[in-house]
């Protein structure tokens, strides 16, 4: 059973490829690729499809809130507690308690002190009292939640998805956001979140605490907030207003018809980036498997070039305006073979601190039903998102 | 929903994972006995005092199963710790129990004392704990045990205890199928349950135990629909997924008039829609006079059950769910259960899911691309979402492909076959293929561009890569191969391409297109033939083979010239290296070339070769998915897994939709059904008495703006009366309604006091005649018993109900006591009736809408009657009305320049159905003159460049003193330019013009007010243009305005809260720009305009024309 997904991913050569549905003689099997593993659940009935690759992720999800990371070793470690978190996720194989918080309830997550402790004393990670966060109407946030410092933090992060062709244009471009939140408040908090212009949000969609008629009729985000860090909101910006495209690329790839090399000469330089540095540029190409190797000079930054995987990156780092990162040089070609039918696409990568490109901003946070008076922050971060140049 | 992570599949998964393992372990026998060892070890922890040893030891235990090692033998160690006070060391216990139970089956029963014991026990989620892990235990001697204690838990206090007992019910089931019975009892007792926490649970048991008893989700079905926001993402998938199978079985097809409507399905179908109610109530009407009954429903404009819509609209702000399981359940519910004007929404939720995980990218795309091949408009404006990155797995490139060639059209085909082109450039050789299929689809299936992509496939022929050119190649065949007669240059352009390409692939398809197509190149063939003879030997197999067939062919066609050829290359076959070519070629001779040896076969030689090959087809692979259900994994593999249900087809009538009331509706929980039901018999009375403090002082008011309705307004009256029953709901004052209170309050003060006294009496005497009459009516007996119901349910103050009575009676009143109004009332109705029907028969994709002048009047004061008053409903659904007004005519030819001949001209305002960019212009022909006019045709028509015209179907002839209707179609292209054209007669011909207005360069469209307000929120600055007016006297009321700006903008109406304020939108009909308009009442007339557009032109224009249509 699970060696047919092995086979299908053997086929597939990445596995990436590897369908996430697959069928066998008496199973089917549903798998997802994470962090280098793969989540398989089997099925020998009709199921959506989607539900169990959303339940996947989720399990994924939680091992990653729980161990710090998703990989294999941190799963052999925790064998035990990994059974005890799927013993609660699922009954019967239908989705039980995913809320992270209900989950922490019942099994806390290992750290070293605990475990420690646990050793010197014989405690136990399993929570002493039984949860209750299931019966409540509010299942995603624990009663009785204390912190001296009480703050909420909320990160306004927003992406750009665009591709521009050859010459620069855009061909399509969008910006995604997430506000993701920390809140760690006492009680229970009940906080409203308004935006000064809530109209740039076209498409949303909210963690289950967020009153959803509320956001129809005034469009502010009214919600109990999960105890901890949590996705508030994910968003669309209406594809109507134009997508400010941060830095622009000159680039030129070319390889000669005869003889066995190619020359290539790439200029970054910042375009509409609203007078806020460009941060942590990084530009990968994937070259074209005939090229051997690659001989360039980086004005700026460092380069380096993966001879198995064929992939060129170079690491610029900050973008000064004054002074533009060039990488030119040449390839050299395996001699032979015919020149490469396409230009490699050009990936950028970047960060603006301090900026939402779209222009969102939050107008105000308010807190109901709790005395204290909180720490509240918003942080605004712009990063480029599947960003691809054509060439 | 079995669906199980690998890493908990206690059977057998586990056994897989740890295989490694046991590779090395076999290779020294002392590990086993170290196991042993080890297991004594363990034995002694568990059976220690201490906590923490008995956790070590369960811990390793339960790592030993994860590794798939046997723990079998510790069985009796672990199940005496079954009651050990540490949790931890119970939950692990209960894993370990979980696992080994089928195996263990009289230890395991050792355990079962302590879960009965923790069944009792008085904290819910012990209890809850106790019959979750007992359900677990695979042991078919406890199946008793278990159905007692579901049982049991199944009335539990606690609705965890309840949930759990509906998690225990499937895996009862699956233990012991026999159980069924009692099973669906407690099923059908869960199903009952008010709470979120069970619904889920419970209907996820319904649909592994019993999906075929949909009779059992009747009764609990407006509950489920109502609590479904509430309920955890997971339940919310199951019950999403099961009441669409349920709406299929108990509702009529929403899309049963797509056929006749069409086009313009949007706004009629929401016409429809709006009037739902009147129409039960002309049904009834139709009962008690048993008249064409059949007949009638038969033609009926579709009305959508209530219950459906409840469906609907609860189910749509899940959409914005983070789970994409719901938000893609909630698509597909839409998508089979919607009406097509509505399926729209869910494009925009899909299309988010696109920037999830690459999974859910591919599960989404193959739904979308099902969605796609039924309703293509729906992603066209979502297009570019689906251009392909480098970066993305193959798998998700060619979905994406198959999408952009699904949205393909003829607007939009230029771009994507820019986009095409890039991708064709890719280093993945398996989308390029992908790519130049799509190409061949795209050329397929729009005429225009079929030059285009074959010239571009013709290029990719010199590509250097094998697969894309013989991808091309046989592209190019299949395309030449659907009309090869316009393309004989194309063959004679590849017969040219054989001297440079060398990819034998490509060379031997290309022989045999001029093989299959030699007749149309009769002189090109025999030359590439003594190419091919020349370099025969030197050619691949699969070349030679092709060379031979050319040959064959030739020689059937053309001997003459190739007789002496082909022989030569028959022979040079004869002696090739290669068995299969010598084969052929043995056989072509014999086949051909006549003998007298040669048999019966070569008399058919011809048919043989030259038979018309059909034409491969290309078409989607994912063309009639749509039999599964969507979403599901049935769907995704195209083949039914094991426990799918069969999305059933819409049943052909209604079944009784009475069966999903609930006996003893509480006035909290009651369903909208019923809440419309009373509504239904309430209405007439809010809406004339609303507002009014007393009752003694609302029955005059009552009876005179009744009076003033019926006398004044006559039969748009009669139409408010019997048709504001919606409106009553929203109960928030309408204008109108202020109005006439206004009014009846003036004359309330003029009149003197005994007239209300005798108009009290007689209210009486009218409540005692309706009381009879209700005894005597047995058909009224169903409404009436509804109607005290909820009265009783309602449990209102004395004095509503008094006055409520009071309009029953006054309802009654206008129906009996008053046989003056009562036949107007009918008659409108009645003519209603027949204007629908003509409405149907305008939307015949046919042209030549026959609507006369009077119905139109009639049609557009009830119209917007009902339009005034579905506005303000707010739990039906958000419907607009069909636009339609006045309809203006402008004159096109005056009898006298004519010579006779009159033609005037409107605007039908109906969807033009052979072109969506068209308006439709209605001309009405009369023929004044004595003699018979002939062969009425257009001619020389002039437009400005980018307009087009669609000429009116000639009448043959227009006999002296007749009349006759035509439609044409022109494409403004959103301007008011004229459109300039001959018009003909078989004598005459006389220079005509037609200018539109503004108004009616657009189409209406639905929106709801939110969407409204965003739209709004894009189109400001330049876009908006905003006036301050004074409204006309006469138009002060909302009804007014409506009515005035309908008449001048073709728009419908948007339902807005406010009363103050009416909106409405649009969209040009060429470009499909965005109009909307605002008019915002305030004191004394003031009202201020808004027009929002992005066609600064129209909306300033339009400004214009709308203020000049409120201020006279």
């Amino acid at each position: 059973m699970i060696h047919s997904l092995f086979l299908a991913k053997e086929k597939a050569g990445d596995p990436e490829n590897v369908a996430p549905v697959l069928q066998t003689p008496h199973h089917y099997l549903i798998s997802i690729y994470r962090d280098k593993l793969f989540f398989v659940s089997v099925t020998q009935t009709e199921v959506p499809p989607l539900f169990v690759i959303e339940f996947l992720h989720r399990v994924a999800d939680t091992f990653q809130d729980y161990f710090g990371e998703c990989s294999e070793s941190v799963i052999k470690d925790n064998t035990v507690t990994v059974y005890e978190l799927l013993e609660e996720m699922l009954d019967n194989g239908f989705p039980l308690a995913t809320e992270s918080n209900v989950l922490k309830e019942m099994i806390r997550p290992p750290t070293i002190l605990r475990s420690v402790v646990n050793t010197l004393t014989g405690g136990s990670n399993v929570g002493g009292t039984l949860p209750t966060g299931q019966l409540s109407n509010v299942p995603w946030r624990r009663v009785g939640v204390k912190y001296t410092n009480n703050e909420a933090y909320f990160d306004v992060i927003e992406e750009i998805d665009a591709i521009l062709d050859k010459s620069g244009t855009t061909v399509f471009a969008e910006i995604q956001g997430v506000i993701e939140a920390c809140v760690k408040l006492s009680g229970m908090p009940d906080l409203t979140l308004s935006f000064m212009n809530p109209r740039l949000l076209d498409d949303v969609s909210f963690h289950p605490c967020v009153r959803f008629k509320r956001w129809e009729s005034e469009r502010v985000l009214s919600f109990i907030p999960p105890d901890g860090n949590f996705r508030l909101l994910s968003y669309h910006v209406s594809s109507q207003n134009l997508v400010a495209i941060p830095v622009y690329v000159k680039q030129n790839i070319s390889f000669l018809e005869t003889g066995s090399c190619g020359r290539l000469d790439i200029t970054i330089g910042p375009k509409q980036t609203m007078g806020k540095m460009v941060e942590s540029l990084m530009v990968t190409i994937p070259m074209p498997k005939s090229v051997l190797n690659v001989n360039l000079i980086a004005t700026q930054g460092t380069y380096t070039f993966d001879l198995s995987t064929k992939v060129l990156l170079w690491d610029i780092g900050k973008l000064n305006p004054q002074k533009l990162p060039n990488l030119r040089g040449s390839l050299s070609v395996q001699p032979g073979a015919p020149k490469p039918e396409e230009n490699p696409s050009i990936n950028i990568d970047l960060k603006i601190q301090q900026l939402a490109i779209s222009g969102l901003k939050v107008s105000r946070l308010d807190m109901y039903g709790e005395k204290y008076k909180p720490f509240k922050g918003v942080k605004y971060v712009t990063k480029a998102g599947k960003f691809q140049v054509r060439t | 929903m079995s669906s199980s992570s690998a890493f908990n599949d206690e059977k057998g998964g586990s056994s897989s994972v740890g295989e490694p393992e046991y590779g090395h372990d076999p290779a020294s026998g002392g590990i086993f006995s170290s196991d042993y060892k080890r297991h004594d070890d363990l034995k002694e922890m568990l059976d220690s005092n201490k906590d923490s040893l008995k956790l070590e030891a369960m811990k390793r235990i339960v790592a030993m199963i994860a590794r798939g090692k046997n723990a079998s033998d510790l069985f009796p160690a672990v199940v005496k710790n079954v009651a050990c006070k540490n949790i931890e060391v119970k939950k692990l216990v209960y894993v370990y129990l979980v696992r080994y139970a089928e195996e263990q089956q009289d230890l395991a029963l050792l355990s079962i004392s302590t879960f009965q014991r923790g069944l009792k026990d008085p904290n819910q989620l012990i209890r809850a704990s106790a019959l979750r892990v007992l359900s677990s235990i695979r042991v078919t001697i406890i199946v008793p045990i278990m159905m007692l204690a579901i049982k049991e838990a199944a009335s539990d206090m606690s609705p965890y205890v309840r949930k759990t007992a509906a998690h225990a019910i499937p895996k009862l089931y699956s233990l012991d199928p026999e159980q069924k019975d009692q099973l669906i009892e407690v099923i059908e007792k869960l199903l009952a349950d008010k709470t979120t926490l069970v619904a889920g649970s419970v209907v996820m048991a319904f649909e592994e135990v019993c999906p075929e008893r949909i009779d059992l989700i009747h009764k609990n079905y407006r509950k489920l629909c109502n609590l479904l926001i509430d309920v955890e993402e997971w339940g919310q998938v199951v019950i999403i997924n099961m009441l669409t199978r349920y709406a299929r079985t108990q509702f009529l097809n929403p899309n049963i008039n797509e056929s006749l409507l069409e086009e313009g399905g949007g706004g009629e179908k929401t016409f429809y829609g709006s009037d739902e109610d009147e129409d039960e109530d002309d049904e009834e009407k139709e009962k008690e006079k048993k008249v064409e009954a059949a007949a009638m429903a038969k033609r009926k404009p579709y009305v959508m059950d209530p219950d459906h819509r409840l469906l609907l609209r609860n189910t749509k702000p899940l959409l914005q769910s983070r789970n994409a399981a719901v938000v893609m359940a909630v698509a597909q519910l839409y998508f089979h259960l919607a009406p097509k004007a509505e399926v729209g929404v869910i494009a925009k939720a899909l299309v988010r899911l696109l920037r999830s995980h690459s999974e859910v990218q591919y599960v989404v795309l193959q739904n979308v691309a099902t969605m796609t091949i039924k309703r293509r408009g729906m992603f066209e404006p979502y297009l570019k979402s689906f251009y392909i990155r480098s970066t993305d797995p193959t798998q998700i490139k060619i979905l994406k492909l198959e999408v952009l060639t699904n949205l393909a059209n003829e607007t939009n085909i230029s771009t994507i076959l820019r986009e095409f082109q890039t991708y064709i450039k890719s280093m993945d050789k398996d989308f390029v293929a992908a790519t130049i299929q799509a190409i061949g689809r795209c050329a397929t299936n729009i005429g225009e561009v079929r030059d285009t992509c074959l010239n571009g496939l013709v290029q990719l022929l010199s590509n250097r890569d094998e697969l894309v050119v013989a991808e091309s190649v046989v592209v190019i065949k299949k395309l030449l191969q659907m009309q090869p007669e316009k393309h004989s240059d194309i063959i004679k352009h590849m017969a040219k391409l054989t001297d440079n390409i060398q990819v034998p692939m490509a060379r031997a398809s290309i022989l045999w297109l001029i093989g299959e197509y030699c007749e149309h190149v009769p002189k090109i063939a025999p030359d590439v033939l003594r190419k091919m003879a020349k370099s025969f030997t030197n050619e691949e197999d699969i070349v030679k083979l092709q060379i031979l067939n050319l040959a064959a062919k030739l020689y059937l066609t053309n001997s003459k010239q190739t007789k002496l050829l082909t022989q030569y290359v028959l022979n040079l076959a004869k002696y090739d290296q290669n068995y299969d070519i010598r084969d052929r070629a043995r056989f072509i001779r014999q086949l051909i070339v006549p003998t007298e040896k040669s048999g019966a076969l070569s008399k058919y030689a011809k048919k043989l070769f030259l038979a018309l090959k059909p034409a491969p087809v290309l078409e989607s692979p994912f063309k009639d998915r749509d039999h599964f259900q969507l979403g599901s994994l049935s769907h995704l593999l195209n083949a039914k897994a094991g426990g799918y249900q069969e999305l059933p087809d819409w049943p052909e009538t209604a079944p009784d939709p009475s069966v999903r009331n609930v006996e003893v509706p509480e006035w909290t929980k009651c369903s909208s059904r019923e809440k419309r039901k009373e509504k239904k018999v309430e209405k007439p009375f809010y809406s004339d008495s609303e507002g009014e403090s007393g009752p003694t002082e609302s029955a005059d008011s009552e009876s005179d703006s009744a009076s003033g309705s019926e006398s004044g307004s006559g039969s748009e009256g009669s139409g408010t009366g019997s048709e504001s029953e919606e409106s009553e709901e929203a109960s928030v004052s309408e204008e109108e309604d202020e109005e006439e209170e206004k009014k009846t309050k003036k004359r309330e003060s003029k009149k003197p006091v005994q007239e209300s006294e005798s108009e009290q009496s007689s209210e009486e005497e009218d409540r005692k005649r309706e009381r009879k009459s209700k005894q005597r009516k047995s058909e009224s007996e169903s409404e009436s018993d509804e109607e005290e119901d909820s009265e009783s349910d309602s449990s209102q103050s004395e004095s509503e109900d008094s006055e409520s009575e009071a309009e029953i009676k006054k309802k009654k009143k206008a129906a009996e006591s008053k046989p003056p109004s009562k036949p107007v009332k009918k008659d409108t109705k009645k003519e209603k009736k027949e204007m629908s029907l003509l409405d149907l028969d305008d939307f015949e994709p046919t042209p030549s809408p026959q609507v006369t002048p009077v119905n139109n009047l009639l049609s557009n004061s009830l119209v917007t009657d009902l339009e005034g008053l579905s506005l303000s409903d707010a739990v039906l659904s958000p419907a607009t009305i069909a636009p339609s007004s006045a309809l203006k005519s402008y004159e096109l030819l005056h009898r006298i320049t004519g010579e006779g001949l009159s033609v005037e001209y409107c605007f039908s305002r109906q969807p033009f159905s052979p072109d969506a960019n068209m308006v439709a212009v209605q001309m009405h022909f009369t023929n004044n003159s004595t003699s018979d006019t002939k062969n009425l045709h257009m001619e020389d028509v002039k437009l400005q460049s980018g307009m087009r015209v669609k000429d009116f179907p000639e009448i043959e002839l227009l006999p002296a003193g007749e009349k006759a209707t035509a439609v044409m179609g022109i494409d403004f292209c959103d301007s008011t330019q004229a459109a300039n054209f001959q018009l003909c007669t078989h004598t005459r011909k006389f220079f005509v013009s037609i200018q539109p207005p503004v108004g009616e360069l657009m189409r209406p469209v639905f929106l709801t007010e939110n969407e409204f307000k965003k739209e709004q929120g894009q189109l400001m600055g330049m876009n908006e243009i905003a006036e301050k007016l004074t409204l006309d006297a006469k138009c002060r009321n909302e009804h007014a305005i409506v009515q005035r700006v309908t008449t001048a903008a073709n728009l419908s109406r948007v339902p807005c809260g406010s009363d103050k304020e009416c909106r409405f939108a649009g969209r040009t009909v060429t470009s499909g720009s965005l109009v909307l308009v605002t008019v915002a009442s305030r004191e004394e007339g003031a009202a201020q305009l808004m027009v929002n557009c992005e066609k600064m032109l129209i909306g300033t224009m339009l400004v214009k024309d709308i203020l000049l249509a409120l201020t006279q």
